[in-house]
């Protein structure tokens, strides 16, 4: 049975609170959320969550098990530092969708805004539509897929992670480059879309091209002196 | 951090109604700047006059005589009514020689806004209180401007406090902050432009005037902003006959926009939009850096 939390009568912290005491398998839906901020944040149980509305900052941070489905928007830094599970939402979402996730899925069915997957550390995230500027800036790792365009400086200062755009790249940033794709990479391109049903549903993985980094900022190996003269040659 | 607000009416429908809506808005917006507040409306369907909204807070002026020597400069007649501790100047007489001559000779004054179409209000203290006090919800019109500020870079006063306006019906809220300001308003000082204050924002009020007056469209000044303005923000702008959206390029500072068949909404955040009537089926989205936003009442 769904318990139902409406956050026009009920507050956002008896909402979080009662996600936080919930045990496995329990689902939930919330109602109005009317842009409030950290809605379902940090839930640890394999919860099914629906959040019918648009919402505020934060929504499912540190998300740790389960679904959290929202049917609307999302604004600024949605599912921030994921570690693992799913969170889905319908529409658009702006700033720094999915940063610092360390697993899991996110999927935004519309536009993400600006530095989506900034810092990203192992999450996959699918946007149906197109990202802003600076996305997957500074990413380590997981996969950025992006099924419309990216905006300038996509992937600067990229790590090890992979970004995968259907449509135009504006620009990209230092040191982000196009890639080959090889079997395993439309591999995990096919998987990811599949798991973003419906949001992946019907799209072509061969539209794709990769991109990630040349490896040419690192300076960890800085007593590498054939690094180190890669990296000046580069400059 | 600040919030702003700005709702622009592009049907009838809801213009009977645009205090209450904005105060709706600027109200979910109090926890992001609860120091100060203010706001701008503009409507047209008042009589065809200039209007000066001038700021008395902490002074005592016997206004009659004000309003008769300010007949004598611009040659006109002058009514002048108060607000609490705001005074609204009525004139057919020349909006931006009477802005001039009030802060030359009101000590203590600070003029926030003239023009045919606007009226400015701002205080330290709740946002809510503020709304209260000046009765934005009472207020009619097509656009308005509203802000919530947290002050980071200079004092809790009236003076820092937004919407700025320094030239005719041209205002502004900002989120942000201006690294150049103090350059730019030499510069604009030297090309005709006064201040009041020593804030970022009106600085930035000022340039938009100052290229309005030069015979820029809104869409031309906020060009020139682009280049010419070094920081960051996020800019709701208001004129006499529109609305305007800008952000920096990196976009640091939030926005989001909805718009239906009546109306457009900006904010710092979704919940001061989601409270609006057919909130629900608007379309949502963040504008994007360096893109200018305008709408007309005009189109």
């Amino acid at each position: 049975m769904k318990r139902r939390f409406d956050l026009a009568e009920v507050s956002r912290r008896e909402l979080n609170q009662a996600l936080h005491d919930a045990s496995d398998g329990e689902s939930f839906e919330v109602l109005n959320p009317r842009g409030a901020h950290a809605v379902a944040c940090g839930i640890t149980a394999d919860l099914d969550v629906v959040v019918r509305g648009s919402v505020g900052y934060y929504c499912a941070g540190m998300h740790q098990r389960g679904r959290v489905l929202v049917e609307g928007n999302a604004s600024t830094g949605l599912a921030e530092n994921i570690m693992s599970g799913l969170v889905h939402i319908t529409g658009n979402a702006t700033m720094s969708a999915g940063a610092t996730g360390c697993g899991g899925l996110v999927v935004v069915g519309g536009n993400a805004g600006a530095r989506c997957g900034i810092s990203m550390k192992g999450v996959d995230i699918v946007v149906g539509g197109n990202v802003g500027h600076m996305s997957a800036f500074m990413a380590q790792a997981g996969n950025l897929v992006v099924c419309g365009d990216a905006a300038a400086d996509l992937g600067d200062s990229i790590y090890e992670a992979q970004i995968f755009v259907r449509g135009d790249v504006e620009s990209l940033g230092a040191d982000c480059i196009e890639k080959e794709m090889r079997p395993e990479h439309v591999e995990t391109l096919s998987r990811l879309l599949a798991a973003a049903s419906p949001v992946g549903d019907g799209v072509d993985v061969s539209d794709f091209r990769r991109y990630g980094s040349a490896r040419r900022l690192y300076n960890f190996t800085i007593d590498d002196v054939d690094a180190l003269e890669a990296g000046q040659e580069a400059a | 951090m600040c919030g702003i607000v700005g709702l622009f009416c592009k049907t009838e429908t809801h213009r009977h109604e645009l205090g209450r809506l904005t105060a709706v808005m600027l109200r979910e917006m109090r926890d992001r700047g609860p120091d100060s507040a203010g706001f701008a409306s503009y409507d047209a369907g008042l009589p065809d006059r200039t209007r000066i909204t001038v700021l008395a807070e902490g002074i005592e002026v016997d206004w009659g005589p004000v309003a008769a020597a300010l007949e004598g400069v611009l040659g006109a007649e002058v009514t002048v009514r108060a607000v609490h501790d705001h005074v609204v100047f009525s004139t057919d007489g020349d909006g931006r020689a009477a802005r001039q001559w009030i802060i030359d000779n009101v000590a203590g004054a600070t003029v926030l806004s003239y023009g045919s179409q606007i009226e400015l209000y701002k205080a330290v203290g709740d946002p809510d209180l503020v709304a209260e006090r000046y009765d934005l919800a009472s207020r009619t019109g097509t656009h308005a401007l509203a802000h919530t500020r947290m002050a980071t870079e200079s004092a809790v006063t009236t003076n820092g406090s937004h919407p700025f306006a320094t030239g005719a019906d041209t205002c502004l809220v900002h989120n942000g902050s201006l690294s150049n300001h103090n350059r730019l308003r030499r510069f604009l000082e030297g090309h005709g432009e006064s201040f009041q204050t020593e804030n970022d924002s009106e600085v930035a009020a000022g340039y938009l005037a100052w290229r309005i007056r030069s015979g820029d469209t809104i869409s031309q000044a906020l060009e020139g902003a682009l280049d010419d303005l070094d920081g960051f923000y996020t800019f709701a702008i208001g004129v006499a006959d529109g609305f305007a959206i800008l952000r920096d390029r990196i976009a640091c500072k939030p926005a989001v926009v909805a718009e239906t068949d009546d109306w457009v909404a900006m904010s710092s955040e979704y919940r001061a939009i989601a409270r609006l009537p057919g909130a629900a089926d608007a379309e949502v989205w963040e504008p994007e850096p360096a893109r200018i936003y305008t709408w007309s009442l005009a189109a």
